[in-house]
């Protein structure tokens, strides 16, 4: 039966990696929509981060993949939960309506979404043919390399601004300093 | 080498020989753990301590005695027996997964720990990011004490848990920030870098007599040596252990987080606790005491300069190379017993000394540290490595200066004396 049928690109242990962690994220990033307890939906976003870090490894790109658990996975998802459990936001009881009319409304703005991601990105996509980053790629050396170097005035500038927020959010904060 | 025949078997297997040979030590040696802690304990608390399971009587009516070695065997097997409770109201997806989540950062954190020389064997991935690693992990092991807080439908586990969250969050800081600086030192991210950094001479002084056969420990230079100070106590917060025990505090919260859990759910919390201890007392001794080395000593330059000693520096080289699995192990046990002296020493803090002990004392100092350890490697490259050390001094005086101005224009508050007397000694007396 399977005789004539031939796959369009073979099956390598790396795509059967890629695979499995892309369902895994794709399923938690469906649950963080469907889930109607707060608290899930947001276990399910620091499913999706920590896959998508797995992912990343895979690539070769072992800095991109840490920097996505230490900043999103370690740092702000804990925050959410934090948010969460203070202000113990359980399942809402939701009014069920019969017609929303927001929903289709919404599902026809995201396929829209979709449609002009998909424009942007499949094409560019599609010339590439390397499976993996080159050895040394996004290394911390060639990081800071280029960030000392190249980019060091927007990177100088950017430290200022995350200065300039917390001097900021200090002062809203405090009443007396 | 006799290492060969490894590097032909493949690499899945390998990777599976490499895991198991750092797992299942830390596995086996979590209940001898608990046994030294309670023995130590109990030694340093004047008192004896589990001293009855495995001691054996023999026909004639004599006993020998093991120390109570299975005490926590026994110990096991008796939360295995317990009934599991779940309570009603939990939320029971949550509730299930949250030991698991957090026994998973305890073993992940040993994934770029080096434990010998050899390179096929350990670390678990050479991988260019060893340091950041750690770091990544040991930010996953809140997820654990939040949800089980959470999961219980419990205030004061919900209460444990955001403590925990709280207290992890900021002591993550100041342990970024102390390994920062090794990671300037060293130059690299790597584990095993930093283990071959520590292996050259101190501070780079290669000219000075006595000190050029000693090697590099961090631990050893001024600005490793505070960031030590910050990484141990950040690493006893992290754990969760006292006196940073707050997240579980027993007169305010009953048992914090894992209040609502029951045998093995809770034994595997307790199995968490101390498998995490272990693997941080390795990336302390990796970091900042040497990695796998013996002693701090530079062996194949003493050799070279003494060569009517050949011999001698030649069997402790071998026993250096060969036993070096051993010296980890020690090194780790040494750091195990000073967090269970910590327990028995320092009684709990309270929750704001916590937080200001965190954010006003151990990241500032961390940040300062940071400044001088970049002066350092400056100065030594330009100028050479006595100029390095000379900057390091004059680095601390600015700062401690800066420090001292600060405290002059912005003393700290005088705190009312309050003295309270139990018994009066006069009375007593009499």
């Amino acid at each position: 039966m399977l005789e004539g049928f031939s796959l369009p690109f073979p099956i390598t242990p790396q795509l059967g990696v890629f695979a499995l962690l892309a369902s895994i994220a794709a399923i938690a990033s469906v649950g963080v929509v469907f889930f109607q307890d707060a608290i899930r939906s947001a276990l399910c976003l620091v499913i999706n981060f920590f896959v998508l870090a797995f992912l990343y490894f895979s690539l070769n790109a072992e800095m991109l993949g840490i920097t996505q658990i230490v900043v999103y996975t370690g740092a702000i998802m804990v925050l959410f939960l934090f948010v969460i459990m203070l202000l113990a936001l359980g399942s809402q009881k939701l009014v069920k309506e019969k017609l929303d009319p927001k929903k289709f409304i919404g599902l026809g703005l995201g396929v829209v979404m979709a449609g002009a991601v998909a424009s942007q990105i499949v094409l560019p996509l599609a010339k590439i043919t390397a499976i993996r980053a080159p050895d040394k790629f996004g290394s911390p050396q060639a990081i800071g390399y280029t960030l000392m170097s190249q980019y060091v005035y927007p990177f100088e500038i950017a430290s200022v601004l995350l200065m300039v927020g917390i001097v900021g959010s200090i002062l809203l904060a405090k009443r007396r300093i | 080498m006799i290492w060969d025949w490894f590097i032909h078997i493949h690499p899945v297997a390998q990777a599976l020989i490499r895991v198991l040979l750092i797992v299942l030590p830390i596995l086996i040696l979590v209940p001898g753990m608990i046994w030294w802690e309670r023995r130590l304990l109990s030694w340093m608390q004047d008192r004896i301590g589990p001293n009855r399971v495995a001691t054996l009587t023999l026909k004639n009516g004599k006993k020998i005695s093991f120390w109570g070695l299975l005490q926590p065997i026994a110990d096991g097997v008796k939360l295995f027996l317990k009934e599991d409770i779940t309570p009603a109201a939990a939320d029971k997806a949550i509730y299930f997964i949250a030991p698991a989540l957090a026994l998973f950062p305890a073993f992940a954190l040993s994934g770029t720990l080096p434990w010998g020389p050899i390179k096929e064997l350990t670390p678990i991935a050479d991988v260019n990011i060893g340091v950041l690693y750690v770091m990544a992990i040991s930010s996953l092991g809140v997820y654990g004490v939040v949800l089980a807080g959470y999961s219980g439908n419990n205030k004061y586990s919900l209460m444990g848990g955001l403590r925990a969250s709280a207290q992890l969050i900021s002591y993550e800081l100041a342990m970024g920030m102390s390994l920062a600086c090794m990671v300037l030192a060293t130059g690299s991210l790597r584990m095993t870098d930093m283990v071959k950094d520590q292996e050259g001479p101190l501070l780079g002084l290669a000219n000075v007599p006595v000190v050029n056969a000693i090697q590099n420990w961090h631990a050893f230079t001024p600005f490793g040596f505070i960031s030590m100070v910050i990484f141990m106590v950040c690493m006893v917060a992290e754990t969760n252990r006292a006196p940073f025990d707050l997240p579980e505090a027993e007169n305010e919260l009953i048992a914090g987080y894992h209040t609502e859990y029951s045998s093995m759910k809770f034994a595997v919390f307790f199995m968490g606790e101390y498998a995490a201890m272990f693997t941080f007392a390795g990336v302390l001794s990796v970091v900042f005491f040497g990695g796998y080395h013996m002693l701090p000593i530079r062996w194949e330059f003493l050799s070279g300069t003494n060569p009517q000693f050949a011999s001698l520096i030649g069997f402790f080289r071998g026993m250096d190379y060969w036993l070096a699995p051993i010296w980890f192990l020690t090194k780790c046990v040494v750091f195990l017993s000073a967090f269970i002296w910590l327990r028995a020493t320092l009684p709990r803090l309270r929750y704001d000394q916590l937080m200001s002990l965190g954010w006003k004392s151990l990241l500032p100092a961390a940040l300062a540290n940071f400044l001088v350890v970049t002066t350092w490697i400056f100065c030594n490259q330009m100028y050479g490595p006595v100029a390095g050390l000379g900057s390091v001094l004059v680095g601390a005086l600015v700062i401690l200066g800066i420090y001292r101005g600060v405290k002059k224009v912005y003393p700290s508050p005088v705190y009312e004396d309050r003295t309270i007397t139990l018994v009066d000694p006069a009375k007593a007396a009499g």
